[in-house]
């Protein structure tokens, strides 16, 4: 487990140094002078020189790349050329908002998900087995931008029960940010729970055809604790996998939610940054979620080995 | 003659020597297969019809997708006999800006997947074939690299940097998409590249290239067919997503998700109607993707060959 740790420690960091140098380098591909972008097209030819000189942008790309590295890692993204303001803080102020959809969407996406699909699997081609099929199978069809758009039509437009767009912080006001929550968090979580419950549905099925639950069965168990004890424990062990890795997708379409609903947040920060073509925004913003990325890929890899004793052992 | 080759006993020699079994006969089982997933095939028939759509979009379509009519009886129209799909904002008649917009999404379609294999493909070849160094500490690391990136949220920052455009698109999506392809090559290459008859062209002096090319790859074709109908429906998914924030096919050019956008930005005024038509074809094309993704994975599946 300690060699199994650290090879994935190793890999998981050679990923973000990887990825922070295609991202840099991909970012300087972009047409364009962002010293003129930072100080307007009225300036004079001194003023642009100064701001080149103060961004390093005279330095050769390899320097900058280290330079900006240094920086990045001890949370220091330099000043977005749009905004007034440095990287680091407009991603501390979008976290808060952008952490609360990924867990309510990503809390959602279980409480749903995975009942759904032990539903369908323990009883294959019943009417719950329909449902969930039925659900996942338009869930898989649906962008969740329209999804978002059709609740937004029903629900807030057509019959009035929630408000339309907008955001209220939890600490403000927990009630009234529900309300804004309940929509978003489904759009966010819809497409996860139907992974979760085709996944889980079909990890059900296979456990249930195991020699151990035949054993579990024939020695006169009831059925009850043959597939609580037996059956759901072993299944649910991949699940874990899939749910981890689910987190990484959840967070990239929480970007396209967030911009359905109004929602302040890392999606919005990043379009901002795409339109205005902020490199230095779009580059300090990726290489934050890559890392989140790896991060919870790695958390999953490890909880699946805590989980499952054939691979503790190893 | 063919008795004798087609015997399941034959030695594999005689196969070979007197030629493959032909096209028909390998694609038979396979396609039958295919045809008894009830799914796949209603997804192949949606997909031939989203084709006849996309070819023959000027004969088919009532009216221009371009054509404005900013008339205020016009504009907003719920769907009638006239304009089954309503009008949008700028009075132009859904139906055919969806019609249209099946164009755009079998392009980008295709022209993604075939970027993803022309970059990932010899890649994956590449690094399975010469293996060591190369494979394990350079390609293989910026495989893993660009898989763990958020693919939606680097294809949205790419191409909105590069300026948003229906090539732009295209060519991202498809690097994004390619590591998927390298990966599956590489796995199927190491585990053939000792058999014996790679080992006999290689003494017979076969170049590399050449081994690849005709002994590896043959081997490859059908998992990439396999991962490339399945990729589709992401790849739609992904597409509309960035023409519905900006940053794929600008306006007034249709493409569903920019469709859907302009719809939204109306709905609370107005109606929801323009947004049916696109939302639906949207839908429709990503699950008919799947069935038929599923239906090939299926097909190829030499266990399921022999089930009745």
């Amino acid at each position: 487990m300690g060699s199994f740790l650290i090879r994935r420690l190793v890999q998981g960091i050679v990923t973000v140094v990887l990825a922070s140098i295609l991202v840099f380098f991909v970012m300087r591909l972009i047409p364009g002078d962002p010293a003129l972008l930072l100080v307007g097209t009225d300036a004079s030819a001194e003023d642009v020189e100064r701001v080149r000189e103060q961004l390093g942008l005279n330095e050769p790309l390899v320097q900058q790349y280290f330079d900006w590295l240094a920086g990045a890692v001890r949370g220091d993204f330099g000043p977005s050329f749009t905004k007034g303001a440095e990287v680091g803080n407009l991603m501390r102020v979008a976290l808060i908002p952008s952490a609360e959809l990924a867990v309510a969407g990503y809390v959602f996406a279980l409480a749903f998900g995975i009942p759904l699909g032990i539903v369908a699997g323990l009883k294959p081609g019943g009417p719950g087995d329909y449902a969930a099929t039925g659900f996942t199978m338009f869930t898989l069809g649906i962008p969740n931008f329209v999804l978002g758009i059709i609740l937004i039509w029903v629900l807030a437009v057509l019959l009035g029960w929630l408000p339309i767009t907008g955001r209220v912080g939890i600490d403000e006001d927990p009630g009234e940010a529900l309300k804004f929550l309940v929509m978003p968090m489904i759009a966010v979580g819809a497409g996860t729970a139907a992974v979760l419950a085709r996944f889980v549905r079909a990890s059900i099925m296979e456990t249930l055809n195991q020699d151990y639950v035949r054993t579990a069965r024939a020695k006169g168990l009831r059925e009850r604790s043959v597939v609580m004890r037996h059956a759901m424990r072993n299944a649910l062990i991949p699940v874990i996998t899939v749910a981890a890795l689910q987190i990484g997708f959840l967070i990239s379409g929480a970007v396209i939610v967030e911009v359905v609903f109004a929602r302040p947040g890392f999606g919005s920060l990043l379009i901002g940054g795409v339109v205005g073509r902020d490199y230095q925004l779009i580059q300090g913003m990726l290489v934050v979620l890559v890392t989140v990325f790896v991060v919870v890929n790695t958390l999953a890899d490890v909880a699946y080995g805590l989980a499952d004793p054939r691979i503790r052992v190893s | 003659m063919s008795t004798l080759v087609d015997t399941p006993g034959a030695p594999q020699g005689l196969r070979q020597r007197f030629g493959s079994l032909g096209f028909f006969q390998e694609a038979a089982p396979i396609l039958r297969v295919f045809v008894r997933n009830r799914p796949a095939v209603v997804g192949a028939f949606l997909l031939f019809g989203f084709g006849i759509c996309a070819a023959f979009a000027p004969l088919i379509a009532p009216a221009d997708p371009l054509t404005t009519n900013l008339r205020l009886e016009a504009v907003f129209q719920p769907p009638s006999w006239d304009h089954i799909f309503g009008t949008d904002a700028q009075g132009r008649d859904v139906l055919s800006r969806t019609l249209y917009g099946a164009r755009i999404a079998w392009q980008i379609v295709l022209a993604a997947i075939g970027v993803a294999i022309v970059l990932g493909v010899p890649l994956g070849l590449i690094s399975g074939y010469i293996g060591g160094k190369l494979d394990e500490l350079i390609i293989m690391r910026i495989v893993d690299a660009l898989m763990a990136m958020p693919g939606l949220i680097l294809i949205l920052a790419v191409t909105g940097a590069l300026g948003p455009s229906i090539t732009n698109s295209m060519i991202v999506i498809g690097i994004v998409w390619s590591p998927g392809y390298a990966r599956l090559t590489r796995g199927i290459v190491v585990t053939i590249r000792n058999d014996v008859y790679v080992d006999a062209a290689r003494a017979l002096g076969a170049t590399p290239w050449r081994i690849m090319w005709r002994h590896l790859l043959p081997n490859a074709v059908a998992p990439i067919m396999v991962l490339a109908s399945l990729s589709a429906a992401g790849i739609i998914l992904v597409e509309a997503g960035l023409s519905f924030i900006g940053a794929g096919v600008q306006p007034p050019t249709p493409a569903w998700g920019g469709m859907v956008s302009e719809a939204y930005k109306t709905l609370i005024r107005r109606n929801g109607w323009p947004m049916i038509g696109p939302a639906a074809a949207i839908i429709l094309m990503v699950i008919a993707f799947n069935f038929v993704g599923d239906g090939i994975r299926d097909a190829f599946d030499p266990r399921l060959r022999n089930v009745r």
